[in-house]
């Protein structure tokens, strides 16, 4: 007979933004549990809310069927007396004893029949299941050394057909009693299967993230935001969408601090009409509506005194210019032994000079840091660089400089834009190059997991901007041939044009090793090399290569400097690759990178025939050295785009 | 409609009536009611303990000259814990709030992740910011560690913020315009010191003066500690706890230690305050007053006071001094 099974973990609220990937790793962990004991079964859904993690199977078996194994014993030819021996060893009677016919002839065999087991029995092993899924931070609760969970388990629901599967997990018995909203639903409610979403339901808990998600999506209309959707989804059990208003007055301040102030700090959705910022907002409640308005009207006082801060912070910034900060920055630490952002503002202003920045960049850079001095940043410090923007736009700054400081902390994310304009780009990759320069100086280096002031994300940044904004800027220069920070640009180098852009990893590492100084060059040998990667010459061409390699390392030869010599070249394949080599040699200077590479893929006939046909370790020593000194010449002339012998090959 | 008093009579009734001792505010200026030791000694050890207190908390930063209607140098938290934390602590919460007339029903009542960490004190625990309305009205943890030690049992500590909660029960736009008593504003208690703190701490505190006695307070504490050590490697040379703490353990000041410890962190945030530390050297100074309060709580746990431990778990206790 097959069953429905239906698991609940209840808990206490679990952060929103760990619960589906929690949620998709235990039901991939259950479905293995079922596969291995054999069970049957198929998922039909996982659904979770903040206080539950629920899982419902379909055609589970009740119980696992029998089990035959069977022992190959002695060939049936041995006898009646090594079968009775047989027989007593395995624990079967004589007559139970079947035969198997083997290419060795006939055989005894002994089938033992492993009766299944309860279905019920096996499921027991779910407590170890549910706590061996990792979340990403983990407490304990029942004491010391105690099971550690997202937050306190406080029921389980276990239910198989009409039966309670029993286990205990972290000190909670299973059972068939779950609990509803925290507010409007009943603590205690006896469930079965069937009427399990139901009487959730009734008890104000909307178990499927979809209709919850619906739900909301029907009160906000195009306000919808799906970043902060996905968490109010999840933050609640039974959303319902109010409408609140603020003074038209706060629409003065900059968009991006009440859209902060919403967004970030209230979780509330911002409106905007006719594309401007209307003076509304939409808060998600957890609750079945707000018929006296008492929410709206509480959330309407917490957001009015959020931004009568905000407006207190940007009036009292006004009084004291940026440029009037930049003095005050000499008291504003930006490491120890790295000193004031004074002394790194200086730093930023020369190596804006040194990259070519104009007067504008100059000045976006000095002023870059004094907002840091504000009030408004001190309370939303994840509007740095943005509100210097902001007050320098204010204070008459030109468009390209108050830009600059607004986008210099850009990209933040590998999905972020980068800055605008030049100027930025540039202030940008020098605040970040002082800081990766200045942290390396001093043994500030990110290990493992420990990266305390960001440096991977400020080298991806620059990484990012050098290409994405065509920088040719001489980077091994600028790292100041640093052997660590070398390395640890190489690294996230490879990871940009890997993990973001989808290059394959042998074609970054081909293209790198020849050479990664000009980023933006970088890029155009892996567009190239990707798109000639396919044709049907390269790959073998790059097998060739690194024979060739291959080759010249165990002849131990590096090169001398020493040139081909015509006339010690045999004739016939040796003769014709040297030509056909001396041809492409010399269409390649004025080729762009993707026929330059097709030219060299060219080659491979010839090379091919010449590693048929021609012996490189001739007997002859005068021989053996000009064909090494001819394979040589060709690896290092045609390795200058990429390093073929990187690419990996199925030849 | 509750005066500010009547909430803070009702909440302490309340905690009073499910087993909590009702302590009163400590007498030293503290950031929070964390650092107090009926929080921060207390959670350590073995020993269940319930207590509720009014901490006034001071954190010279947020000091606004008594102008700005949210935001006080010195606010008051109803500081909570239960120790271990209660199967039902939620529901208790959630009850406390009903017993000060708010219906829940009638508002919105979120648990949003929050995670606390108090770097200078070595402890951190897992929990929410509960928000009521869009209000942030208390922090609720379950600790973990505490001064750089895993916790025998997880205390819940609940922390009100008493102004906003009064704010939002008496729907006042500014904290000054609460009534205290009949009569009597919350201006008319606080204005003064709101003032005169913010001026000291933002303008007149001398920076030199300042670091002077934080380097003395450090000092002291740290004598008293380093001195404590040798007692304890004395009695104790394989570092196990093997008996109840003999008198010279219990005798010895560590809570006086403590005391000076609590001034570090203070000193530490009026010169934050002041502007005298910059945002990379706080590390350090940080780092400075964690190491004063993790070797506190070092020291306390293996002075073992009898009240605080109980004599089965001893075996079990010496694996925390480790």
């Amino acid at each position: 007979m097959s069953l429905p099974f239906l698991l609940e973990i209840g808990t206490e609220e679990i952060p929103d933004w760990m619960i589906v990937e929690w949620l998709g790793h235990f039901t991939l962990h259950f479905k293995e549990l079922l596969r291995s004991n054999s069970l049957g079964g198929r998922v039909i859904w996982a659904e979770a809310t903040p206080r539950r993690l629920v899982l419902r199977a379909e055609d589970v078996i009740e119980r696992q069927l029998d089990s035959y194994v069977g022992t190959v014993g002695p060939p049936k030819s041995a006898g009646q007396g090594a079968a009775v021996g047989f027989a007593k060893k395995m624990g079967v009677a004589v007559e139970e004893l079947t035969t198997d016919m083997t290419p060795k002839g006939e055989y005894l065999v002994a089938r033992k029949n492993i009766p299944g087991k309860p279905t019920i029995q096996i499921l027991g092993q779910l407590p170890e299941a549910v706590l061996r899924i990792q979340w990403p931070k983990t407490m304990y609760w029942t004491a010391k050394n105690g099971p550690r969970f997202i937050r306190p388990i406080r029921w389980v629901v276990a239910l198989l057909g009409n039966e309670v599967v029993p286990f205990e997990v972290a000190g909670v018995k299973s059972g068939n009693v779950t609990s509803g909203h925290r507010i409007l639903g009943s603590a205690q409610i006896p469930v079965t299967i069937e009427n399990y979403e139901q009487k959730l339901r009734e008890n104000f808990v909307i178990l499927s993230a979809k209709e919850r998600e619906e739900r909301i999506r029907a009160g906000i209309g195009r306000a919808a935001d799906d970043d902060l959707l996905r968490t109010l989804v999840y933050l609640t059990e039974y959303p319902s969408v109010i409408s609140g208003t603020f003074d038209p007055e706060y629409l003065k301040l900059p968009a991006e601090v009440l859209v902060t102030v919403m967004k970030h700090h209230q979780k509330y959705f911002a409106v905007y009409e006719n594309g401007q910022l209307a003076n509304r907002f939409l808060a998600v409640t957890n609750t079945d509506g707000d018929p006296d308005g008492l929410v709206r009207r509480g959330n309407e006082r917490v957001l009015r005194a959020r931004f009568n801060d905000a407006k207190f912070f940007w009036e009292t910034d006004q009084k004291k210019k940026l440029a009037d900060r930049v003095a005050d920055l000499a008291h504003v630490t930006f490491q120890a032994k790295l000193g004031s952002y004074l002394e790194k503002t200086d730093r930023i202003k020369s190596l804006v000079k040194e990259l070519g920045g104009d007067s504008n960049g100059v000045r976006a850079a000095e002023l870059s840091k004094t907002d840091l001095t504000t009030e408004l940043v001190k309370e939303f410090t994840e509007l740095q660089g943005v509100v210097g923007g902001l007050y320098a736009r204010e204070q008459g700054e030109p468009e390209v400089v108050w830009t600059a400081i607004y986008d210099h902390y850009k990209p933040v994310s590998m999905e972020d834009s980068i800055p605008r304009n030049r100027a930025g780009q540039l202030v940008s990759i020098a605040d970040k190059l002082d800081t990766l320069r200045g942290c390396f100086g001093i043994g500030l280096i990110p290990t493992g997991s420990k990266d305390p002031f960001a440096l991977r994300r400020a080298a991806q940044g620059i990484v990012k901007i050098l290409v994405e904004g065509k920088l040719r800027l001489p980077i091994r220069k600028l790292l100041n041939n640093d052997a660590k920070l070398e390395e640890f640009f190489l690294d996230r180098i490879r990871y940009y044009f890997k993990d973001i852009r989808g290059f394959q990893y042998d074609e970054v590492n081909a293209i790198l090793a020849s050479g990664w100084d000009d980023l933006v060059d970088v890029e155009e040998r892996l567009i190239a090399i990707q798109a000639v990667r396919p044709t049907q010459d390269f790959e073998p061409l790059a097998a060739s290569f690194k024979r060739i390699q291959n080759i010249l390392k165990q002849a131990q030869f590096t090169g001398d400097g020493g040139a081909i010599d015509a006339s010690l070249l045999e004739p016939g394949p040796e003769t014709d690759l040297y030509h056909e080599f001396q041809n492409v040699r010399g269409t390649l200077a004025n080729l762009p990178y993707r026929p330059a590479l097709e030219s060299i893929a060219s080659l491979r006939p010839k090379v091919d025939l010449f590693f048929d046909k021609v012996l490189v370790n001739a007997p002859d020593p005068k021989i053996r050295h000009n064909r090494l000194t001819l394979l040589h010449t060709l690896l290092a002339e045609f390795s200058t785009i990429a390093d073929f012998s990187e690419i990996v090959t199925n030849t | 409609m509750d005066s500010y008093q009547e909430i803070i009579f009702k909440l302490k009734k309340y905690w009073s009536d499910r087993g909590c001792i009702i302590q009163e505010p400590y007498d030293l200026e503290v950031g929070a009611g964390t650092m107090c030791p009926e929080t921060f000694l207390r959670v350590l050890g073995p020993k269940p303990y319930r207590v509720a207190y009014v901490q006034p908390s001071r954190r010279p930063a947020d000091g606004r000259y008594g102008e700005n209607p949210n935001r006080l140098y010195k606010h008051m938290q109803l500081q909570v814990i239960l120790k271990p934390a209660p199967n039902d602590v939620i529901e208790q919460y959630l009850g406390s709030l009903a017993a000060i007339g708010i219906d829940l029903r009638k508002h919105d009542i979120k648990f949003e992740e929050d995670n606390w960490e108090a770097p200078t004190l070595g402890a951190w625990g897992v929990g929410w910011q509960v928000m009521l309305d869009g209000l942030e009205i208390t922090q609720f943890t379950y600790f973990q560690q505490c001064g750089g030690i895993d916790l025998d049992l997880v205390p819940a500590e609940l922390t009100y913020g008493l102004e906003r909660l009064t704010a939002f029960l008496q729907v006042k736009d500014s904290v000054y315009d609460i009534e205290w008593a009949p009569g009597v504003s919350y201006r008319d208690v606080r204005f003064a010191d709101e003032l005169q703190f913010s001026v000291y701490n933002f303008e007149m505190a001398d920076v030199g003066t300042l670091w002077k006695l934080f380097d003395l307070h450090e000092g002291e504490a740290e004598r008293l500690l380093s001195a404590y050590r040798e007692i304890s490697a004395r009695l104790n040379p394989a570092g196990l706890i093997t008996e109840a703490s003999p008198d010279e353990k219990q005798r010895f000041p560590l809570l006086p230690a403590y005391e000076h410890v609590l001034k570090c962190s203070h000193l530490f945030n009026t010169l934050d305050a002041r502007g005298a530390i910059s945002v990379t050297e706080r590390v350090a100074v940080i780092a400075r007053v964690r190491k004063l309060a993790v070797g506190m709580a070092a020291a306390w746990v293996d002075s073992y006071m009898p009240p605080f431990a109980s004599a089965e778990l001893v075996d079990e206790r010496s694996e925390a001094t480790q």
